[in-house]
């Protein structure tokens, strides 16, 4: 019921578009407001509809599935939240489609953030993982199959200390345990001993910087995910495979979600997303359709 | 002395930086940087907070205009720190330890129900004014600004399943998907690396100038 009602809802949104058409054509463009009110529309009336998105898989993300299928169970994967919750409606359901995966196939995850609240979205990422009832099963433990190291400010530098030392930067994880007492960091020294590393980043410190001191330095297999801002500065990366792959914003997250089959926020957000894209491309078309109008004009 | 201590030590520490890359040998003094550069900047952060609070509580007192929401700030301030040492020093009494910003804790409840919705939208707000922004003012007025628009229209439309949900009565071939990637891996990669290249090389003429104490703004010098 609430789908069709959306589904006609949007559906009188797009036709009303003609409406501000004509109006911006004939020299009368519609107050800001107006536009905020449509924006508000194609993200929200999406979400009550149930129609699927039809995601396609990307070769970048294609390439992040491949380099996490060769790794064996018991295999080490770092994972840095770089972010904090503004950026989270792209990268969290990142976040919580890898801890799924990760846990599903028995991989031991090492968290830590290089921004202060990366570690507590962490553990939110993880909290919505453990529901999983599959998971929940594993009964998996903490310290042995997964530790959160906290946050360690000194941006780019935690990352060129952790080359030589982990235990350096994290002398105790976010639980005040000391490193030498958790099972999972024992044989634990640097880069060298963990099997991949994952970023997930909006800005500075993150992808960037962990590949040039992480992946470039010292000898790190990384694959990242940046929010859609932040990915198209990335791409260098990706090309001369110092990236194994990377996930685009929302689109990123839907395409991993549909990849390793754990449909998320990702998948729902996307409809939304693709909805607001409708609705700018289709305000640009009309403006420029107005500007073309009053340039023939006046010449 | 003023300027002289703070040029000598920031042209020690670029050096050291610039050298341990090729000598092996200095790798220890670089670690005993990076391990002062974390707790300089833990150090800022208290610094923030303190300033934060002298301009915050000078405005309140000043009447300042908007003295209303510099009480909001403080207000917010004070609760949050005393929710968190609270949790924090009840999270190291317990066995095992448990952080303050665990599941359950009354952080985790104030960082999960107020901090993220309050600056998840703040971000929202920008796909609001990016869309009254490209209604009035995202125009094809030269060729620049239409390969620009005309980029732009098929990356917005092909990173969505918009255009290809359109083109579906006649092929299932992800068409402007492909198109979209295409624009991200040539023409961007190729116009970010010419960026990146061209940053570095100022990034590393500025730094060369720090170092030898020619560029010296960083200490109110000219």
């Amino acid at each position: 019921m609430a789908s069709t009602i959306a589904t006609i809802l949007l559906i009188l949104v797009g036709v009303s578009l003609l409406y501000i058409a004509y109006r911006t054509i004939t020299g009368r463009p519609v107050e800001r407001r107006i536009v905020f009110i449509y924006i508000a529309l194609a993200v929200a009336l999406p979400l009550f509809m149930t129609l699927p998105a039809p995601v396609q898989v990307t070769p970048d993300v294609e390439r992040l599935y491949d380099a996490l299928e060769e790794l064996r169970p018991g295999s080490k994967v770092l994972v840095s939240f770089d972010y904090d919750p503004p950026s989270a409606p792209e990268l969290q359901p990142m976040a919580v489609a890898f801890m799924k995966y990760a846990f599903k196939h028995d991989l031991r995850v090492i968290v830590m953030g290089l921004w202060p609240q990366g570690p507590q979205l962490a553990n939110l990422a993880i909290e919505e993982a453990m529901a999983d009832q599959e998971i929940a099963a594993k009964n998996l433990e903490y310290g042995v199959d997964y530790v959160n190291l906290g946050f360690q400010s000194g941006n780019e530098f935690v990352i060129q200390a952790m080359g030589t030392q982990f235990k350096r930067m994290f002398p105790q994880d976010d639980r005040r345990i000391p490193y030498d007492s958790i099972p999972l960091m024992a044989n634990v020294t640097n880069f060298s001993n963990v099997d991949f590393v994952f970023n997930l980043s909006s800005g500075k410190p993150g992808t960037i910087e962990w590949v040039q001191i992480a992946v470039d330095r010292f000898g790190a297999t990384m694959g990242a995910g940046n929010t859609a801002v932040q990915a198209p500065q990335v791409y260098p990366y990706l090309r001369a495979k110092q990236l194994h792959g990377l996930l685009g914003g929302m689109s990123g997250a839907a395409e991993f979600e549909k990849i390793v089959e754990e449909p998320g926020d990702g998948t729902t957000f996307i409809l939304s997303q693709m909805f607001a894209h409708a609705i700018v491309i289709l305000f640009v078309i009309i403006g420029n359709a107005a500007f073309f109008t009053e340039r023939r004009k006046q010449e | 002395m003023r300027r002289e201590v703070p040029l000598i030590i920031t042209s020690i520490a670029g050096l050291v930086f610039a050298i341990s890359f090729f000598i092996p040998l200095l790798g220890d003094a670089q670690n005993r940087f990076s391990d002062w550069v974390s707790i300089v900047q833990s150090f800022a952060v208290w610094l923030g907070l303190l300033n934060l609070t002298k301009v915050s509580l000078e405005k309140i007192t000043r009447k300042r205009e908007g003295w209303q929401y510099a009480i909001l700030t403080v207000v917010s301030l004070v609760i949050m720190l005393a929710i968190g040492m609270f949790d924090g020093f009840s999270g190291l009494a317990q066995d095992p330890p448990v952080s303050y910003r665990e599941p359950g804790t009354n952080f985790d409840w104030m960082f999960r129900y107020v901090y993220t919705p309050l600056t998840s939208t703040m971000f929202a707000m920008l796909a609001f004014f990016v869309a009254s922004a490209s209604y009035r003012a995202f125009r094809a007025r030269n060729f620049e600004a239409t390969l620009l628009l005309v980029a732009g229209f098929f990356v917005m439309g092909g990173r969505v399943p918009l255009f290809d949900l359109l083109i579906r009565w006649f092929t299932d071939y992800p068409l402007f998907n492909q198109f979209a990637d295409w624009i991200m891996t040539y023409p961007n990669t190729a116009g970010q690396r010419a960026i990146m290249i061209g940053i570095a090389l100022g990034i590393m003429s500025s730094s060369l100038r720090i170092i030898l104490g020619i560029e010296r703004s960083h200490v109110g010098g000219q």
